[in-house]
């Protein structure tokens, strides 16, 4: 029960940091048909300079300041690059963010160097945010922050305890997303610049017309979308590991969030974030092949089958492809994704 | 993106084909050493790769991010289908096992291409992308057929040799190279003129328009996508011939992103860009990224700065100066080309100077601070350096300014004199 609980909170917080990067993605994509290739470069970007930040200011100045930058970074990559090849058509400017990536990756080696950096939470978060105490006799029971050792180890050789922490900094992250899910449904559903997005996703000439800098609001856009995987750096780069291939590591899923969700849907990326942090997460944990499975349903495998490395597979090995695999699946069935409206 | 150019008609004479036929049969006399003969075999399977590729970006309007599987797959079907041979000696020759890997890239491609190419631009780019990172990641499942962390390995030293080959020595694997290179350009630039090969470029164009006039554009797109995979596969196969080793790495997704990267430096929108782009990979890949650790930085600027001036790539920067010397317009030009060359070099420099400055101070800071640069010495803890440097980057940057807003004017005056002359000739203008 308790490796349920624990394995799905941390599917669920995956999940979320994933959405984080795919709201921002989304947003750029609805609004500007691009969709850029260099997002999880952002996401590494943001991690790379929260932890210079976090040297010099502390950490939670870094957890402002960062963001700012990358999204500014990001802004000034959409006035003078993007908006050039906007009048090429989609494909340039996919290609374009795609060179980004190639660049931003060797300028963070050059910066930072090619292996990873020390980039710790602060304090507050380290350890564990509650633990789950799980007592044969006393059964399951909820305690704040890390618990000591001899509530852990039973004195009696017949009792077993099994004590399951939970990190803080997933769940400062989970805190986190949501906090930045409701900013952002408020700003784009109650706020003047908001109304003036959604319109300009539509109607841009109309929004034109009306007197406003709609390139400008592109820009602004763009900035906010990366923002947004700066933010994600910064928590996903303490939490994890701040190393060049973050942005590989993450960027591929992504990309399959956003297309299974449906393209353009931030709804339909929102499930699909949880979904595969879900999937992914529980797959890890499990430790079945093939041929376990079916022998634990009395069917026995060929013995050529046996010896194969496939019938050896377990799902904890096959967890990386999963996600490809979820989104082959959803192109042959569901060609415009869980919540796509249009067929791009 | 422009119009394909199929109507270039000096594509299609048997002269340029023979021209380049002699220009294969004589460069590895003129280039003698070992690895001259290298980097042309492998310019041979890298020119029909991006060739194949541009069958869907330039033709079809397809951006794949996944070309690497198919020539991947055709590798390691090749390698497998080598070493079966060599196992039961079978009475076939070795110059063959390129075909079987074509088999297997268009086995492949007809088996993914199906919900692949349901779509085109955006969608199509994100399944080739998982696609290719799904085949990617199963290459390290299943060591049976990609044999794992090392490779699958073979020797094309098998059976006794026809005419005296034996394809033992670097030099006539390069003739088998240089064989299906040739006869592989001449098929895709034959492809161009098929009625598929101008359906493809409708599609791309407008599918819907294709659509109407009762012409499938998913059949269209998917049979184009198989004969690509065909000629990728073909390329692998060569590959695993040449280096008689393939290892997990054919498949991923750093090989798509060179076959994309160059194929559109070399440019997408003429037949003949991709030969340049796979020239230019080779050397990069080979000779660049001995001289500098930073190649992939000065990659990227490039392809960037590609992407935002010259979208046509270096085909169409040659066809526009053709066509501008055509005009007798290229002579009075040539001092402004001068001027913009220079400015471009010394900002180079300064930039590339920077660049391995910084690089020197990251990765080899425990050798020392001393820096050679172009037969200079820089010292990387002097800020006397430093700021010589940015003040002369400043200077070249200024200078580079001035120089292109001279050359601006006078390359839009030209194209208006083309125009004009153009109308002229048609009759339209006064």
């Amino acid at each position: 029960m308790e490796f349920f609980i624990i394995s799905m909170l941390n599917g669920l917080s995956y999940g979320l940091l994933l959405f984080m990067l795919s709201s921002g993605l989304t947003l750029i994509f609805s609004m500007m048909g691009v969709l850029n290739f260099a997002h999880a470069s952002f996401y590494m970007l943001g991690a790379y300079i929260g932890y210079t930040l976090s040297g010099v200011l502390g950490f939670w100045p870094a957890l402002v300041l960062a963001p700012l930058l990358t999204g500014a970074l990001g802004a000034l990559f959409e006035r003078y690059c993007l908006r050039r090849v906007h009048p090429f058509g989609h494909v340039p400017e996919l290609l374009i963010t795609f060179g980004l990536t190639y660049v931003v990756l060797e300028v963070v080696q050059l910066l930072w160097g090619r292996i990873a950096v020390d980039f710790a939470p602060p304090p507050a978060l380290q350890g564990p945010a509650f633990t789950l105490v799980n007592h044969s006799v006393e059964g399951l029971r909820w305690v704040w922050g890390a618990v000591p050792l001899t509530l852990c180890s039973a004195a009696d050789a017949s009792l077993r305890i099994v004590c399951s922490p939970f990190p803080a900094t997933r769940g400062f992250m989970m805190l986190v997303a949501l906090a930045m899910l409701l900013s952002l449904w408020l700003l784009l559903t109650r706020t003047r610049i908001g109304l003036v997005i959604q319109a300009a996703l539509t109607h841009p000439d109309a929004v034109q017309a009306l007197g406003h800098n709609v390139p400008r609001v592109f820009m602004l856009v763009f900035g906010a979308g990366a923002a947004l995987a700066g933010l994600a750096g910064v928590i996903g780069g303490s939490t994890f590991l701040t190393e060049p291939a973050m942005a590989a590591t993450v960027g591929s899923i992504v990309f399959v969030v956003v297309v299974v969700g449906g393209l353009g849907s931030l709804s339909g990326a929102f499930i699909a974030s949880l979904l595969i942090g879900v999937v992914q997460t529980f797959a890890v944990a499990l430790d079945y092949s093939v041929g376990s499975v079916l022998a634990a349903w009395g069917l026995g495998l060929s013995p050529a089958w046996q010896a194969s490395s496939l019938g050896h597979l377990t799902i904890a090995q096959v967890a990386p492809i999963l996600p490809y695999l979820l989104l082959v699946l959803i192109l042959i069935f569901r060609p415009r994704g869980l919540l796509g409206t249009r067929d791009a | 993106m422009n119009a394909y150019s199929v109507h270039d008609a000096r594509w299609g004479s048997p002269r340029v084909w023979f021209v380049a036929a002699l220009v294969m049969a004589v460069a590895p006399w003129v280039f003698g050493s070992g690895l001259a003969i290298t980097m042309l075999s492998q310019m041979g399977i890298a020119i029909i790769a991006c060739l194949s590729y541009n069958m869907l970006l330039g033709q079809g309007g397809m951006l794949s991010f996944g070309h690497a599987v198919y020539t991947g797959l055709g590798a390691f079907v090749a390698i497998h289908a080598l070493n079966r041979w060599s196992a039961a000696a079978l009475p076939l020759p070795v110059s063959l096992v390129p075909l079987v890997g074509g088999v297997a890239g268009m086995g492949f491609a007809a088996l993914f291409g199906y919900v692949t190419t349901r779509k085109s631009g955006t969608t199509f780019a994100m399944i080739t992308l998982g696609l290719a990172e799904l085949v990617f990641a199963m290459s390290l499942m299943v060591p049976e057929f990609f044999g794992g962390e090392g490779g699958v390995s073979g020797n094309r030293v098998v059976g006794t040799p026809a005419f005296g080959i034996s394809f033992g020595p670097a030099i006539q694997v390069y003739y088998l190279i240089a064989l299906y290179t040739l006869a592989s350009v001449v098929l895709m630039y034959a492809f161009t003129q098929t009625p598929l090969g101008r359906l493809l470029n409708a599609v791309r164009d407008n599918p819907e328009r294709v659509e109407f006039i009762g012409y499938n554009p998913h059949r269209v797109r998917y049979s184009a996508f198989i004969i690509a995979g065909f000629f990728a596969g073909i390329s692998g196969g060569l590959g695993a011939l040449n280096f008689e080793i393939v290892n997990a790495e054919v498949v991923g997704a750093a090989r798509s992103g060179g076959y994309l990267l160059f194929t559109f430096l070399g440019g997408a929108t003429f037949f003949f860009g991709p030969i340049v782009g796979a020239i230019l990979m080779v050397l990069a890949f080979v000779l660049l990224s001995e001289l500098t650790k930073a190649w992939l930085l000065y990659l990227g600027a490039v392809f960037m700065l590609m992407v935002m001036y010259a979208p046509g790539g270096i085909a169409s920067l040659v066809m526009r100066n053709l066509q501008l010397a055509r005009h007798g317009l290229l002579r009075p030009m040539l001092g402004a080309y001068g001027l913009l060359g220079l400015a471009s070099g010394l900002c180079a420099l300064g930039v590339s100077a920077l660049i391995e400055m910084v690089y020197h101070r990251q990765l080899n800071a425990a050798m020392g601070t001393q820096l050679r640069f172009l037969g200079g010495a820089v010292d990387t803890a002097s800020p006397l350096h430093w700021c010589t440097l940015g003040a002369a980057l400043l200077l070249a940057a200024a200078f580079f300014e001035w120089a292109r807003k001279r050359f601006a004017v006078q390359w839009d005056a030209a194209q208006q004199a083309i125009e004009q002359a153009r109308l002229q000739h048609a009759g339209e203008a006064p």
